[in-house]
């Protein structure tokens, strides 16, 4: 569709129709509101009067995009040769852009802190957070293909090892990290263990219900874990024999969160070039051609299911210690939801992608602020618009090329 | 010699279908054995019984590794079966669509080599000449099945035939002793399909490793077969040399018709 | 054994509302291998589209039946036009990418909806006119069973057998067989899958609608947030009963309500989500594909 074909007169009577539609639609819901109790009607037209504006104007670049979108069928090749020359790709390859960006990235980094105010390196901390939960999920759904929609389990796990820790034997964040962590991976496993065989909807739904059930009983169970109320003054993390302010323990705990990004990053995209993580990329391919190719089924998935709950337990302690309080309100679908969003948004085993996706979807609500209200609305319609006009991602993931020195015939790069 | 594979009255059952029927199949040292019959006659669901992918209704499957003591692999999984050295391809190509070329050999080698989360994380020396190892041993065999030149393509982009090589390439990568080929040449045109004929007498002779084939390219089933053993509704109807086959007029009837007398 | 009786009856309407829902999550699942997230949102939406249109016919003077009949009625109506839409929108633009992009779009569209409601209505409770007629000679037995749940559970069960009729007998219904056994083939034989997928998910929705409807005149109470719970367990019953199947459906909704009925009754209601959903794991382990799921081996 040409731009020009855009504004037809029968394109113009089909996105009146929509209009019509969703004005139609949106009429008991959006227009009309009683009050029960007194038993009298409000009438909003005006609501009605945007619906229809607004859906109006919209349905052209819907349509537009969608003509767009979806070039008809490229050749496998072709495709392949428009993944290489995606410039994002080209930028990474050169020596120098690369360099450049380190040093700019290592820079703004660094002086995040001081320059802006401890309300924004907060948020970035949040950010950060979630960086390293999406990287973690990564595994789980990106690598290994498995469907994960309980992931915030693991994230409570991690945060009330802290917390109960901290409150019952005064253990410091820096001894309660590792176990955190530790436990987390070991609950991965306790219910890896009987859900691994199961196909790939049916494991999203166990997982889903595995997270419901450690909410619950945190909320229920008030003698273990001081139920809805949640457990307050859990310290953040400091240095032996150092005494910080507010603001420079917030500072502190940034940094601490982008080593442990880094730390991440390090460790992910070392274990996705390995042969656990090449057998990770097997199972999500082909689950029969990988078993009958000699890797085991069970224990592969059990290390990417136990691997990406490590890294949640670890968010979750560092959430924990970032906001001093917890309670389970944070640990609901929503958030398995908002990471899983992450890892798909940023294009399934991405790992730039899942680093670029948080960012967009944890700071553009923060800074949505604004309008508070209407932020969750948003959030779901961009999940919805970013699927549809891109369905793979923000960044496909290429795979690792090698270089073959010292063997007798080099590879020719096929173009 | 010594028989690597031996089934005895193997049966599998798929609700009221007989699809294996007390199926007796040996497969020797060095041998290449050509397996074959009508559509349906059940030889992929045998495969599937060897390689663990189906548990058999009744019946044995005994292997025997050179130099080994037999055993009894039913109800072993895939991946074991594998690792004691018998590998497969698939009738429908079952390659790893979005890994390179060298990736999908080099999870072939996965059962054959031992690095652990650790090691990779850390990167010590054991992983590393590992690594290097898995990618040279990889590449000799991308070389061996003429498909070095694709080493960092992706492998849904090989036309077809490569495709299929491929599929022998990450097989071979689990050092069998054993290959088992289904329908290796369909789709291939006849260039391939003689190209695919030295490739396999190549493994054998070069390698080592004896080989059973699920075709129904008959040229190319004569041609290297040492013995071929005939299925027909899940029954073995025939067992013989390529010679001795051509005559059967058992076989005849069920299976070559017309074609064997044109 | 009054006790029992109660527990078994408030199970069966639990169960008969899952079954409303979940037929919805298993009959698309089953013809485009989606989990609709946003169904439960389809079922609130009724509900809400329900309470609004009794409330304005009750103020407009009109008496219960003709308001039970004409607010189900827009419920369902609504429910379908959402659900249509839903499709066109969140789903159809997706139907040949990876597996999670509709998952997602599904999770994203779900949300909207709930804030859609929160922000267009209220974010509190709204108490629902009881709409459902009493029933007078159950009055000695209202301690056991209310009439409200009477006309759940047959309510349900007329839903249920027009809807094996429909499957079994039309045209439509063949189609959506065809369809759900191997669309490609369906194609290829002439059958309109995209009208076939928008009719189910206008049957799907139309169920959740007369579910909501029910459900929330049964309580007395709704909010945007009634279709998320609902939906999730609603898929839960799905799954347990073997994901794709109508009778499973049916089945697992049953007995997730007694489950969680008698789990509620005899040890705590505290815990009636962990007891469904450990429930559910506990089934899967055992049949990985759920209670009436096949676990044939696939074919290689
Ligand atoms: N998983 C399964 N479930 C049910 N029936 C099956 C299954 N696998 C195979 N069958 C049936 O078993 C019979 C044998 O099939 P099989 O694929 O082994 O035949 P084949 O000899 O390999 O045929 P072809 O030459 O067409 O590949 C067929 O009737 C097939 O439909
Ligand atoms: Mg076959």
């Amino acid at each position: 569709m040409t731009m020009r074909k855009l504004f037809t007169l029968d394109e113009i009577k089909k996105s009146l129709l929509v209009a019509l539609w969703f004005m139609v639609l949106t009429f008991p819901i959006l227009a009309v509101r009683v009050n029960p109790i007194y038993k009298v009607v409000e009438w909003r037209w005006h609501n009605l009067l945007m619906v229809g504006i607004g859906a109006f104007l919209l349905s052209f670049p819907w349509r537009y995009f969608q003509g767009h979108g979806k070039p008809p069928e490229k050749s496998a090749a072709a495709e392949n040769q428009a993944l290489k020359n995606s410039k994002i790709l080209l930028w990474r390859r050169h020596p120098w852009v690369r360099l450049c960006a380190v040093v700019l990235a290592t820079g703004l980094v660094l002086s995040f802190p001081f320059l802006f105010s401890s309300y924004q390196v907060n948020i970035m901390t949040t950010a950060l957070i979630y960086v390293v939960l999406g990287l973690g999920l990564n595994i789980v759904v990106g690598l290994a293909g498995l469907l994960d929609l309980g992931y915030v389990a693991f994230y409570a796990v991690g945060a009330y090892s802290y917390a109960l820790l901290h409150l019952h034997f005064g253990l410091s964040f820096w001894l309660c990290l590792p176990i955190g962590a530790g436990l987390a991976a070991l609950f991965g496993i306790l219910l890896g263990f009987p859900v691994l065989r199961l196909r790939g909807d049916y494991l999203a739904i166990v997982t889903l219900g595995f997270g419901e059930i450690i909410r619950l009983v945190l909320e229920n169970w008030n003698e273990f874990s001081q139920g809805p109320s949640g457990i307050s003054n859990i310290p953040r993390p400091g240095l032996p024999g150092i005494e910080m302010s507010l603001n420079a323990s917030s500072i502190f705990l940034y940094f601490l969160m982008i080593a442990l990004t880094l730390f991440t990053i390090l460790v992910v995209s070392r274990l996705r070039d390995s042969r656990i993580g090449r057998a990770w990329l097997a199972l999500r391919e082909d689950e029969i051609a990988c078993q009958a190719m000699g890797i085991d089924k069970t224990r592969t998935k059990l290390t990417a299911f136990a691997l990406g709950a490590t890294w949640a337990g670890m968010g979750g302690v560092m959430f924990a210690a970032k906001t001093t309080f917890i309670n389970p309100a944070s640990f609901t679908f929503l958030e398995s939801a908002i990471i899983l969003s992450i890892v798909v948004l940023g294009g399934m085993g991405s790992m730039l992608g899942v680093i670029l996706s948080a960012f967009i979807l944890i700071l553009v609500p923060e800074y949505l602020r604004a309008f508070s209200e209407y932020r969750m609305l948003i959030f779901g319609a961009v999940l919805v618009i970013m699927m549809v006009f891109r369905p793979q991602g923000l960044i496909s993931n290429v795979r690792h090329r090698y270089r073959f020195e010292g063997l007798k015939t080099p590879p020719e790069e096929l173009g | 010699m010594t028989a690597l594979l031996s089934t005895t009255h193997l049966t599998m059952d798929f609700g009221g279908l007989r699809a294996v029927d007390e199926v007796n199949l040996e497969v020797r040292q060095q041998e290449i054995v050509a397996l074959i019959g009508p559509n349906g006659a059940g030889k992929t669901t045998l495969f599937n019984c060897i390689t663990g992918l189906y548990r058999p209704t009744s019946g044995d499957i005994f292997v025997q590794a050179p130099g080994a003591a037999p055993k009894r692999i039913n109800g072993l999984k895939p991946n074991q079966v594998t690792a004691l050295g018998l590998a497969r391809t698939f009738q429908n190509i079952r390659l790893f669509p979005h890994m390179t070329v060298l990736e999908n050999v080099m999870i072939g080698r996965h059962c054959r080599t031992t690095s652990n989360i650790l090691g990779a994380v850390l990167k010590d020396r054991h992983t590393r000449r590992e690594e290097q190892e898995t990618v040279a041993f990889s590449y000799r065999l991308l070389e061996k099945v003429h498909l070095d030149r694709y080493v960092n393509e992706l492998a849904r982009n090989l036309p077809y035939g490569a495709q299929r090589r491929l599929e022998i390439a990450r097989a071979l990568a689990t050092e069998p002793f054993l290959l088992l080929l289904d329908e290796p040449a369909a789709g291939m045109n006849p260039l391939e399909t003689r190209e695919l004929d030295d490739l396999i007498t190549r493994i054998r002779n070069e390698m080592g490793i004896a080989i059973l084939l699920i075709e129904h390219d008959m040229k190319l089933v004569m041609n290297i077969s040492d013995r071929i053993f005939v299925m027909e509704y899940g029954k073995e109807i025939a067992v013989g040399t390529p010679l001795e086959i051509r005559s059967n007029p058992r076989v005849i009837e069920a299976y070559l018709g017309a074609d064997s007398h044109a | 054994m009054d006790y029992f009786l109660e527990l078994f009856l408030g199970g069966l309407t639990r169960g008969s509302i899952y079954a409303l829902i979940a037929l919805g999550y298993t009959m698309v699942y089953g013809i485009i291998e989606l989990i609709n997230f946003a169904h439960g949102e389809i079922y609130m939406i009724g509900a809400f589209t329900a309470l609004i249109a009794a409330s304005v016919l009750a103020i407009m003077g009109f008496g219960p039946v003709p308001i039970l009949f004409l607010a189900m009625l827009l419920a369902i109506l609504y429910s379908c036009a959402y659900g249509y839409t839903l499709e066109k929108i969140a789903y159809k633009p997706l139907r040949h990418s990876n597996r999670l992009a509709p998952l997602i779009s599904a999770i994203g569209m779900s949300i909207f909806f709930q804030n859609y409601v929160l922000l267009a209505q209220t974010s509190d409770f709204l108490p629902f006119p009881s709409l459902l007629p009493e029933v007078p000679f159950l009055e000695p037995y209202a301690y056991i069973i209310r009439s409200s749940e009477i006309f759940i559970i047959l309510t349900t069960l007329v839903v249920m057998v027009l809807l094996s009729l429909l499957i079994r007998f039309t045209r439509i219904g063949k189609a959506m067989r065809a369809t759900a056994q191997d669309r490609t083939m369906a194609m290829l034989l002439g059958v309109d899958v995209n009208r076939v997928i928008s009719v189910t998910f206008v049957i799907g929705s139309a169920m959740a609608a007369i579910g909501g409807v029910l459900i929330a005149s049964h309580i007395g109470q709704i909010n945007f947030y009634i279709g998320f719970i609902a939906g999730i367990k609603a898929f839960t019953a799905a799954v347990l009963g073997g994901i794709g199947s109508i009778p499973g459906a049916v089945l697992g909704s049953l007995v997730l309500g007694w489950t969680e009925s008698f789990a509620t009754g005899y040890i705590s209601s505290d815990y009636e989500d962990v007891f469904a959903f450990g429930f559910l794991v506990l089934i899967l382990i055992f049949r990985p594909a759920g209670l009436l799921g096949k676990t044939a081996a696939q074919k290689v």
